[in-house]
């Protein structure tokens, strides 16, 4: 199976070649775009990208590999990530951490049981003074309670109506799409 | 609580203060207007040289003097590189910039690049900041539309661009050579220096690598002229206001922006409100991101010899001498991001060790075989202290294990690591010895947060 990119897609990947001198300077930003697609980056995706700007596919697997942010697994509709870095551990950071395992029955690095969350950890994000906090998706939760936390569950669970039956994770939803288009310079932001 | 003028973030109350409809009401792009219209290159240089204004990434460099280090015989134009990876642990100033007004950003983005003559400017936003990404590109877009960024910028002709290049989660892309690397696509990995990037930075051509704060502070700098600007600081040769941040056990966490040289003790319990609990004193603040080696309130400057940079302060205590870069080099830790971790005595220092250690060796990027080996093997000492299977020896190892890394690498992010762990195990080095005999109290960070946020009962 091969993977392509949407037609609206391709056109962003055509701009995004125009703002550097080199092709593969867009390497992260189209990996990026993939990912909002398919939800996760594949063998597939990575052969797309290795073709499209001309690099050997190990290039590219070293990029996907060396940051965080590329999924090498399908992951679930949603992506908790919670921060453990030292300001939100002062306030509660590991107390955030604990209750989602125990509410998704999981373990960090896992998706929850009825397969729309996979809980993550993160590191620092930029919102020390708002601790605890996570980000789900594109979005930070900050100045968390335990009742504002599972809140903002309620709500995100209620909207993730797409749930397959064996309960693995479902990626490329609509969401994410739509998010994609107005990510890359061309959307209205 | 003091109300210090707001300069960089006078317009972050407003409403909307993300569009150029509400920002151009208040000033915005008239310092870009002024310098494309009235000033010589050259002449903006100087400005930004009589700001004293030392960058706001952490290393504490004077902007004016790094851009006059760019070849003046160079055939390629430079490019402007912005560092928006904000990623230092206890840092979240840039964020407030990029989504509460972006336009200054962009603004100071285009002055510098005037002064400078480069055509092409990337703004490295951490991939993560997805909000600070859209603000962003909105604000590029807007200010294309009025033909701000284009072919003619006020009318002259000086052709310019700037694009947000997204990063992809990696603290250490915030290092100016690996977010270089990263940017062409690479892995986030340092490169050797020299050459600097002034010389050979970004694709092979020369590059001015500065923070986010540094070049939103550009239009600022140019409106009321350098000297005026530099004049607001209490300290001389570090100029200017700047964006402090401050979170952990105090009751108003948050940015707020004052003159350089404001005390710790000002931030912590006048701008930061106070400790979050009355029954629990200031046990230690880390001053200005992880990297930048703890300080105690106890600990009183000895600077009897007049000469001495800290002779002013001699007899007071460490978090009453102005936050500076070279006062607090000369304290024996750093200014760096200017962002403080403030901890309560309920915290123990065995596990901030942990917490910390195991943010670095995540991050390492595995280049160089100290750094890679230090930083995990120094997790693994503190995980081990921590869960009472440590020793008495663990103490000296971790010393040994950090003096191993310090000045043994490629980049500074082996220092940045082996620093903080040398300050710790300076300044309670019973607390490890404890730990080694005893095991450290488990979870004591956690610990401390039941019933705050929780329950909603802030102090
Ligand atoms: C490990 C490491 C991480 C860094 N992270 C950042 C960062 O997130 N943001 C930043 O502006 N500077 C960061 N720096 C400092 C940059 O290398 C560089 O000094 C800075 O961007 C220069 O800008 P300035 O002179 O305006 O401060 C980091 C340095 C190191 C060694
Ligand atoms: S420590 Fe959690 S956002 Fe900085």
């Amino acid at each position: 199976m091969t993977f392509t990119l949407s037609a609206e897609s391709e056109k962003i990947v055509d701009e995004l070649l125009t703002r550097y001198p080199t092709k593969r300077a867009s390497c992260l930003p189209v990996l990026h775009l993939c990912q909002r697609e398919q939800g996760w980056i594949s063998p597939e995706v990575i052969d797309y990208v290795a073709k499209r700007l001309d690099l050997p596919t190990s290039e590219v697997q070293g990029i996907v590999t060396f940051y965080t942010m590329y999924h090498q697994e399908p992951v679930a509709p949603n992506v908790v990530w919670v921060c453990r870095t030292l300001s939100c551990d002062l306030r509660g950071g590991r107390e955030v951490q604990k209750h989602l395992e125990e509410r998704f029955g999981c373990h960090v690095g896992g998706t929850s049981k009825d397969g729309k969350f996979t809980l993550k950890t993160a590191e620092c994000l930029a919102a020390c003074g708002q601790a605890p906090m996570i980000q789900v998706n594109d979005e930070f939760y900050e100045n968390l309670t335990l009742a504002s936390l599972d809140r903002v569950i309620d709500e995100l669970a209620a909207k993730t109506g797409v749930k397959s039956p064996s309960g693995t994770p479902q990626p490329g939803t609509p969401e994410a799409r739509v998010r994609a288009k107005t990510l890359m310079g061309l959307g209205e932001g | 609580m003091a109300d210090f003028p707001k300069v960089l973030s006078n317009r972050y109350a407003l409403p909307q203060s993300w569009t150029l409809k509400t920002v151009e009401a208040h000033g915005a792009y008239s310092a870009a207007r002024q310098a494309f219209t009235t000033m010589k290159p050259e002449q903006i240089a100087a400005e930004v040289k009589d700001a004293n204004i030392r960058g706001r990434g952490g290393a504490g460099f004077p902007a004016g003097v790094k851009w006059s280090f760019l070849p003046k015989d160079s055939k390629v134009a430079p490019y402007l590189v912005i560092n928006a990876d904000e990623g230092e642990p206890g840092t979240f100033k840039d964020r407030t910039i990029m989504e509460l007004d972006p336009h200054r950003l962009i603004e100071g983005c285009l002055i510098a690049m005037r002064a400078i003559g480069a055509n092409v400017c990337y703004i490295y936003v951490r991939g993560e900041l997805v909000t600070s990404i859209k603000r962003l590109e909105a604000a590029i877009e807007e200010a294309r539309s009025r033909g701000y960024i284009g072919k003619q910028p006020f009318g002259v002709n000086h052709e310019l661009k700037i694009y947000v290049h997204m990063g992809a989660g990696a603290y250490i892309c915030g290092e100016e050579t690996s977010l270089l690397n990263s940017l062409e696509g690479m892995r986030g990995e340092p490169r050797l220096k020299p050459p600097f990037p002034a010389v050979k930075g970004a694709f092979g051509a020369p590059t001015i690598v500065n923070n986010v704060e540094t070049i939103a502070s550009v239009p600022d700098i140019i409106r009321m002229g350098g000297k005026a600007w530099s004049d607001q600081s209490r300290l001389p040769r570090d100029g200017g206001t700047r964006l402090y941040g401050v979170s952990g056990h105090v009751k108003t966490p948050g940015v707020y922006e004052a003159p350089v040289g404001l005390t710790l003790r000002e931030l912590i319990y006048d701008l930061g409100g106070g400790m979050l609990y009355a029954a629990r004193p200031l046990k230690a603040v880390i001053p200005g991101g992880s990297s930048t080696p703890v300080l105690r309130p106890g600990d009183l400057v000895h600077a009897p010899d007049e000469k001495h940079p800290l002779h002013p302060w001699h007899g007071k205590s460490h978090i009453d001498v102005p936050m500076g870069v070279d006062t607090f080099r000369a304290l024996g830790t750093m200014l760096g991001t200017c962002c403080a971790i403030v901890m309560d005595d309920s915290v123990n220092m065995v596990d901030v060790a942990r917490n910390l250690m195991h943010f670095y060796s995540h991050e390492s990027c595995g280049q160089c075989t100290p750094c890679r080996e230090g930083t995990g093997w120094l997790h693994d000492v503190l995980r081990n202290l921590c869960e009472g299977r440590g020793s008495e020896n663990d103490a000296a190892m971790l010393v040994e294990i950090a003096n191993n890394m310090m000045g043994n690498t490629i980049c500074a992010f082996a220092d940045g690591t082996a620093m903080p762990m040398l300050g710790l195990l300076q300044k309670f080095r019973e607390e490890f010895i404890e730990a080694g005999k005893r095991g450290a109290p488990k979870h004591t960070l956690g610990a401390t947060v039941r019933g705050i946020g929780f329950t909603g009962g802030a102090a």
